[in-house]
């Protein structure tokens, strides 16, 4: 087989999967439909494989599969673009899938719509491997609202739960508007490269950077980098279009670890650092994400210390982690923005995985406080969340201190504007890290074991009881009973876990000098490194991944982290009365966060109910009571008024008829006699 | 060199009427409905041959027939196609399938009237689109009046006779100015009503701009157009599934495509004059009327109103004067031929069950219903603009060339990704979606064998168009190119 077959065959083989068990669920059965779905997966995760190691040896493939559609000296077409780039992402995509997929066979074993689950995860992996693996925008923008649509029917899994479909639907609206700012971008560069081809476009970006928008006049990179920048603040959930991400927390725990985690999320990321070429021409539009993503990562890391629901503290902690890539991008670090797409995959699929088993393993309850002790039931995902959490939280040697680490030094090397309130938005930002996930990890691993205090857990399973066990994030009962000890999981779900601990760890070591130093991108991604030197700068300081780390722990970030570690410790394990005082002392503020800086009732009072009486008042003012009401209706009353008045006169009687006539002959004559004969003939 | 395949698109179907009239009453139903889908069958198969001998090299007229019809007016029955107009007469074939089985378990009065009414129907609209007569396009265009007339009065809800009066008349009053126009335009060119000629007649800006009005306010109440669009939502309303999906999928068409063939080529300048009022005009359609289906109660008065929005971007693409515009606009509406048909089908599908088209006494449907769920989500999705879908095609392809000709239009215009979506989702989320609301919904079942086949070959032929519309924008580039060309010459 040709490379070109293998191409096509990474995403079509998931397809495959996809298809069979979502129209033939029923005759493949459950075994079926994971078998088929997880060997689709795999293979896509083995060819990914060959093909890296055909691009490390130095080959690499631009060109179309078919043509999609012509118009306007328009080509629009599927095709292929594999590159460093390209084939990075599909190592991470495929082999987080195919954990998540394993995983899910544990996860979902008691749920109604198993097959329908595993053909949602496959599609959902084909459209993220041809949104990774495009050459153009039409085909990245086809994958940007397929991942969308996946993530909708994801979201929205358990149809029956008023907050599940609530979430879905708002997650699609948001997306949305990014995606509105994303297609005027595409607009832009149709109309002003007139090509839609990556290449095609990077080669005229000079010529781009020269002119300004005819109509606006701005400046036309700039234009065209803030508006697809727009769409990447949807899709990678970057402030003031991050309000779904926490919501899509309502879906199953093996989507939230792949698609709000791992892979989709990071599609913006991914699709900046694609855009690298035009985005080195504007520092506006740079300054811009760097300003979007500082934000990002700080204050999303503040919500993320009051949560107290499991998938909602990662789920706030994978926000402000994306924050952090932006924050790269923002500085032209497009490689460190990817490695830490990278790192942060593997140990936020871990930490969501790792949640999702501790939420199997207390009976469905995601309530941190009620958890505890967990580390004595439940030793396999005790350990790798831990990793997880050091990985996260960037410890020296694990793969989040490489990405960081990373992160925090090319920041500091950056003169763009708005990169002293980035430096000290992810500098800040590591102690607010370190401390809502040690919160976390102590809340549930260690500590007094709270299991059985929960006042909502025998109301929840009634509730279940009463609805089928699809209405919960959880498998629904199993054998141990309610609210009985909580138990470790079984081997499909643990073997992924292990799995993902192991790169967690490891790869931040093995990856950081070619990914970072090495040119290893080549031509994915392009740096103007006279005018942003921060990662030259930071190639300078580099002395090898063994002394990063152990220069690191001289560094403020990591004395932050511990600090960060120790104070979670102090108030979670030694004084918990602690946060209930502070909490009470700093009230507005606590108010504040709880309310999550007010977006959602913002958009709930000002969009949405806006919007509604919008529509409305149009409706009620503009069609029924002026066009409908006035002209149409009033046209026809009219019509109706004057044959009403007309009416009066055709009375039918004989004697009207003919006094009328007498009357009209008579005031003729008088008229002909008084006006005519008198001016013309007498 | 004469060719018959036109005459045989337009007179099946009503041949196919007569035989299935000839039946008679109820009692023979059992026999006019498989006449009637054998007619809508043989009806739409002769119109493959429309497209697969389709020459798509050739800008001007194809499979052209010509006789003398009135000699002292110098009135012809003349047809011809072009890539403008070809895809509707299939499109129009297709889609009489689908109504005629729609109807199959669902109409059990006057069912021989009813079937052959749409099948008359679908000759006639066959007739609009390849009349190159003005006389024979006005008598086309008028009566294609009369059978949706009977349709929605006779077969309708129960404010038929409003509605069935309100449609007439507005289009009626439209269509008079037409046939001044044309008279017009019959003197001004020495006696011919050939449209080709008509064409080419070199006519001052003042006699333009009036032409320009009349033919705009005939189409604009077609389309429709805001303001005058107050129409549709009622008698899509009143009429039956059926009359609807014909509404919807092919009458709003006739509008659009009239501005192709009279407006734009026989008014140039006018019509680069008056461009900016009718962007503007298209943009209130795509934005107020959004906001609009945002607000309703009734399935079917959202989805009518999601269609005045959808046709906004028809007429917004064609005011905009470039290839990607004229293009996307003609997809948009073969590909609202689809979605909407299909998205009344699926209220239609609800509606026998339910007997009623009020979101609220809905909810939770998929749980009784997950295949037809699947369906619906489909449709939805597409009339979202989701990409892989055909509605995505001729929005993205009219926003790009919106873009181009101006970016705050493009931007006007592509509000309709958040507003289209949400109007149609928050839709299907509180019909669809959540607990069984009431005991009505569970006892719903469903979608049987005959349901599933017309759902699934409308999302088959969503997806195909969606994944490969190539075939589609390749019949028109050689037409629209020269209609471009065409209208950047002044007539001055």
């Amino acid at each position: 087989m040709d490379m070109q077959t293998l191409y096509l065959l990474v995403p079509l083989a998931p397809l495959a999967g996809a298809i069979l068990a979502g129209l033939f669920g029923k005759q493949i059965g459950r075994a079926g439909a994971h078998t088929v779905t997880i060997l689709g997966v795999a293979i896509a995760f083995v060819l990914s494989v060959i093909i890296f190691q055909d691009v490390q040896a130095g080959n690499t493939f631009n060109g179309s599969v078919y043509t999609w559609m012509e118009a306007g000296g328009l080509k629009f077409e599927v095709g292929f673009l594999i590159d460093k780039l390209t084939v990075m992402m599909m190592l991470v995509v495929t082999f987080v899938s195919l954990m998540v997929h394993i995983y899910t066979i544990g996860y979902m074993h008691e749920d109604p719509g198993y097959q329908r689950f595993f053909s949602y995860i496959s599609l959902f992996t084909f459209s993220m491997l041809m949104l990774v693996m495009s050459n153009n925008f039409v085909q990245l923008f086809f994958g940007w609202e397929a991942v969308g649509l996946v993530s909708y029917l994801l979201i929205g899994f358990w149809y029956t739960k008023p907050t599940a479909i609530y979430a879905n639907l708002k997650a699609f609206l948001v997306n949305r508007v990014g995606d509105f700012g994303f297609l005027l971008g595409i607009g832009l560069v149709a109309a002003y490269a007139g090509s839609l081809d990556y290449f095609e476009v990077f080669e005229k970006r000079h010529e781009l950077a020269a002119m300004t928008e005819a109509v606006t006049g701005w400046p036309l990179i700039t234009a065209i980098c803030i508006s697809l920048f727009i769409g990447a603040m949807g899709k990678s959930a970057q402030v003031p279009l991050h309000i779904w991400l926490p919501d899509s927390m309502e879906g199953p725990t093996p989507i939230s670890a792949l698609i709000h985690a791992a892979t989709m999320v990071t599609a913006g990321i991914f699709m900046v650092t694609r855009m690298s070429p035009l985005f080195e021409l504007s520092d506006t539009a740079l300054s811009f994400v760097l300003v979007i993503g500082a934000t990002t990562a700080l204050f999303m890391g503040f919500l993320g210390i009051i949560q107290n629901d499991i998938k909602r503290v990662v789920a706030y902690s994978t926000l402000s982690q994306l924050g952090y890539m932006t924050v790269a991008l923002g500085v032209s670090a497009y490689s460190v923005a990817v490695f830490h797409l990278m790192t942060h995959a593997f140990f936020k699929a871990l930490l969501f995985l790792g949640a999702g088993s501790v939420i199997m393993g207390c009976h469905h309850n995601q309530d941190i406080r009620y958890m505890g002790g967990l580390r004595k039931y439940m030793p396999i995902t005790w350990i790798t969340s831990l990793l997880g959490s050091l990985a996260l939280i960037g410890f020296p040697f694990l793969s989040g201190f490489y990405s960081k680490d990373s992160i925090i030094e090319v920041v500091h090397f950056s003169h763009l504007w708005g990169s002293g309130y980035a430096y000290f938005a992810v500098v800040a930002g590591v102690f607010i890290t370190a401390f809502y996930s040690f919160r976390m990890y102590f809340l549930v691993f260690h500590g007094e074991e709270r299991y059985d205090q929960n006042p909502d857990a025998h109301h929840a399973d009634a509730h279940a009881d009463d609805h089928g066990d699809h209405a919960h994030d959880d498998h629904g009962h199993d054998d141990h009973g309610h609210g009985g000890k909580p138990h470790e999981s079984p081997w499909v779900v643990t073997l992924p876990l292990v799995l993902l601990a192991i790169p967690s760890v490891i790869i931040g070591y093995i990856a950081i000098e070619p990914m970072l130093f090495g040119d290893w991108f080549g031509t994915a991604v392009y740096i103007d490194a006279a005018k942003h030197p921060g990662l030259a700068e930071l190639d300078k300081v580099f002395h090898g991944a063994a002394a990063m780390a152990i220069h690191g722990l001289q560094t403020l970030p990591f004395w932050l982290a511990i600090s960060g570690v120790a104070v979670a410790w102090f108030f979670y394990l030694k004084a918990p009365h602690i946060p209930a005082a502070i909490k009470k002392a700093v009230g507005p503020i606590y108010t504040l966060l709880d309310n999550k800086y007010y977006f959602d009732r913002f958009n709930e009072v000002v969009v949405m109910a806006g919007s509604r009486a919008l529509g409305r008042g149009l409706w009620k003012a503009g069609d029924q009571t002026v066009i409908d009401g006035l002209l149409v209706n009033g046209a026809a009353r009219t019509v109706g008024a004057i044959a009403k008045l007309t009416r009066l006169i055709q009375t039918g009687h004989l004697y009207f008829y003919a006094f009328a006539m007498i009357f009209g002959v008579f005031a003729l004559l008088t008229y002909v006699y008084v006006v005519w004969l008198r001016r013309f003939v007498l | 060199m004469n060719s018959s395949l036109l005459s045989l698109a337009i007179w099946t179907p009503i041949i196919g009427a007569l035989v299935v009239l000839m039946t008679g009453n109820d009692r023979n139903a059992h026999l006019a409905r498989p006449i009637a889908l054998i007619s809508a069958i043989v009806a739409f198969l002769v119109t493959i041959p429309l497209y697969t001998g389709f020459d798509t090299a050739v800008a001007g007229m194809q499979f052209v027939e010509l006789y003398n019809w009135i000699p002292r007016f110098n009135i012809n029955y003349h047809l011809g196609v072009d890539g403008i107009s070809v895809l509707f007469i299939l499109l129009n074939s297709f889609i009489t399938i689908f109504v005629v089985l729609a109807a199959w378990q669902v109409i059990d009065t006057k069912v021989a009237q009813y079937l052959a009414a749409f099948l008359a129907m679908s000759g006639l609209i066959n007739g609009i689109f390849s009349s190159l007569d003005g006389v024979l396009f006005y008598v086309f265009f008028e009566a294609s009046l009369i059978p949706m007339y009977i349709i929605i009065g006779i077969w309708g809800g129960p404010n038929r006779v409003y509605a069935a009066f309100k449609f007439f008349l507005y289009t009626l009053l439209g269509s008079l100015l037409m046939l001044i126009a044309l008279i017009y335009l019959f003197m001004a060119s020495n006696g011919s009503f050939n449209i080709l000629d008509w064409h080419e007649l070199k006519i001052g800006m003042g006699p333009q701009s009036y032409l320009f009005f009349a033919f705009l306010i005939a189409f604009a109440v077609k389309v429709p157009m805001w303001p005058v669009h107050t129409w549709l939502p009622d008698a899509h309303v009143e009429a039956p599934t059926g009359g609807s999906v014909v509404l919807a999928a092919i009458a709003l068409k006739l509008g659009a495509y009239g501005f192709l063939r009279f407006s734009l080529p026989i008014a140039p300048d006018a019509s680069q004059y008056f461009a900016p009022l009718m962007i503007t005009l298209s943009l209130i359609a795509v934005i107020y009327i959004g906001f609009v289906a945002l607000v309703q109660q009734d399935m079917k008065k959202l989805v009518a109103y999601s269609s005045i929005s959808h046709m906004g971007f028809v007429t917004l693409g064609f005011f905009i004067f470039n290839q990607l515009g004229i293009e996307g606009a003609l997809v948009q509406m073969i590909s609202h031929g689809f979605v909407s048909g299909a998205m009344f089908l699926c209220i239609g599908v609800l509606y026998d069950r339910l007997h009623s088209r009020q979101i609220a006494d809905y909810g939770g449907v998929v749980n009784v219903m997950p295949k037809f769920a699947a369906f619906f989500l489909l449709f939805s999705m597409a009339n979202s603009g989701l990409p892989a879908t055909s509605g995505f095609v001729g929005e993205f392809m009219v926003i790009l060339g919106a873009v181009k000709y101006n970016f705050w239009i493009g931007f006007a215009a592509a509000t309709t990704l958040i507003v289209g979506a949400a109007y149609t989702l928050w839709m299907y989320k509180r019909v669809v979606f959540g607990e069984i609301t009431n005991p009505h919904v569970a006892e719903m079942s469903d979608i049987n064998s005959r349901e599933f086949l017309i759902l699934g070959i409308l999302a088959i032929a969503v997806l195909a168009m969606g994944l490969y519309p190539y075939p589609f924008t390749d019949v028109m580039h050689a037409s629209v190119d020269n209609l471009l060309k065409h209208v950047a010459v002044s007539k001055l």
